[in-house]
């Protein structure tokens, strides 16, 4: 039939063969900080990695489809405004949750996203968690993989944070816990065989091998507060913000991941 | 095609040894997993994934539940001749995605 030869090898399923050098260690020294990705095993750090094995880069080639596709009734794409995400978006995903020009509160970058949507495009909001918004916000965040995180200096934003600080700190649920008790005093002991992160949000949107998908940082705020048996906060609560602006400023300096992996 | 990357050389020397990667967007849902309503949601996996090089089978493998959603395959050919490269993944429900590149072998 054919002289060719070829070898097959082995089917390798989630395990990439090659980790560029990513550099994404935290600053060492007196800097005690880690991301969760330091304190997931080696074959998931590759898994990060490597562009053609993380999963989370499926969402960004979906997003990266959509920024260029026309929606609503203004019929615009985000590239008709805003060209080429590789520059336009350069670094915004580190330093949101912000103040968006004229609004009266902040928003995380899903918000902003679906405010481009209402206001400029003339399009419905994207539901939270559905696929295009996280398609949409993990191409824009993988833009800023590499930078510091780097928090506005915005005073508007110092007492949404400090309200962020304050539930961090506050016990809830019914097991009457803290973020603070687990991801300030426990962080690195094991919880169930699982090791406490310090809970940095580096790497949002995630792939959660748990999820089987991509979700956003406030899907993972959500687990926490069920796992804690609190109730979650609805969906466009505010106290979402809140956290995440807590949570970028205590994560001031280190470094995009954005697709995260995590397990 | 929209929901699949593809990883593999664009170029090879002739008799090396190349990997060629490809990660799909897919459910993967076991059929064992109750739904929000209680009932069983119905069995949606990939059942087969196979890869030609002009033609000739790489590479094939069957899939099964208790494999992950969006999964992830890699595998090594040796280059013998420029060629196409293609991907074909079949499952339940219909499901038929192919996707293909070019290998230059010099
Ligand atoms: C009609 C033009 C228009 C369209 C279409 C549009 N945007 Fe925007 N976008 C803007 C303007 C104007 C701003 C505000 C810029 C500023 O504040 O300086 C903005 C701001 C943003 C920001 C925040 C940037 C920053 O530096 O803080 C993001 C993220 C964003 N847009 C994403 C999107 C996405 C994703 C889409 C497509 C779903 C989109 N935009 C569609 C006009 C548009
Ligand atoms: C009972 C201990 C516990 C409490 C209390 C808790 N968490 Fe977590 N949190 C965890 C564990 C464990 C993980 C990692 C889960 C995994 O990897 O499977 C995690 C993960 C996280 C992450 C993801 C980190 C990353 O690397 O992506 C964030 C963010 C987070 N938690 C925030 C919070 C916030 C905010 C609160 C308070 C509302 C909170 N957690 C309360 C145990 C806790």
């Amino acid at each position: 039939m054919t002289a060719l030869r070829f070898g097959i090898g082995l089917a390798i399923v989630f395990a990439a063969s090659y980790a560029f050098a990513q550099g994404m260690a935290d600053k060492g020294g007196a800097d005690k900080r880690r991301s969760g990705y330091r304190d997931m095993g080696e074959a998931l750090q590759k898994m990060q990695d490597d562009d053609t094995a993380n999963p989370g880069m499926l969402f960004v080639q979906l997003g990266s489809q959509s920024w260029a596709k026309a929606a609503g009734a203004a019929g615009k794409s985000c590239a008709d405004c805003h060209g080429a995400a590789a520059t336009s978006m350069k670094g915004v995903a580190a330093r949101y949750p912000a103040f968006p020009k004229g609004a009266d509160t902040a928003v995380d970058l899903e918000g902003r996203i679906n405010l481009c949507r209402t206001a400029n495009q003339q399009a419905e909001k994207l539901p939270p968690e559905s696929r295009e918004l996280l398609a949409l916000a993990a191409y824009v965040a993988r833009q800023s993989r590499g930078m510091p995180i780097a928090p506005p200096a915005d005073p508007r934003l110092a007492p949404l944070r400090a309200q962020g600080a304050a539930i961090w700190a506050v016990r809830q649920g019914q097991l009457n816990l803290s973020c603070v008790i687990c991801h300030d005093d426990n962080a690195g002991k094991k919880l169930a065989g699982v090791t406490i992160p310090q809970a940095h949000p580096t790497g949002y949107p995630i792939y959660r091998l748990e999820w089987q998908t991509l979700g956003s940082l406030k899907r993972r705020l959500r687990n926490c507060l069920v796992g804690i048996r609190a109730e979650a906060y609805a969906y466009d609560a505010p106290e979402y913000v809140m956290l995440g602006l807590f949570l970028m400023d205590r994560a001031k300096g280190m470094i995009v991941e954005s697709p995260g992996v995590r397990p | 095609m929209a929901d699949v990357l593809v990883n593999a050389p664009k170029t090879a020397k002739r008799g090396a040894v190349v990997e060629i990667k490809a990660l799909i967007l897919h459910p993967m849902e076991t059929g064992f997993r109750p739904g929000p309503n209680g009932r069983i949601i119905p069995r949606n996996i990939i059942e087969r994934f196979t890869a030609t090089w002009n033609d000739a089978e790489i590479f094939s493998m069957d899939m099964s539940p208790a494999i992950s959603a969006n999964p992830f395959v890699s595998f090594f050919a040796v280059a013998a001749e420029s060629g196409v490269v293609r991907l074909r993944w079949t499952g339940d429900e219909g499901f038929v995605v192919e996707e293909q590149v070019a290998i230059a072998v010099e």
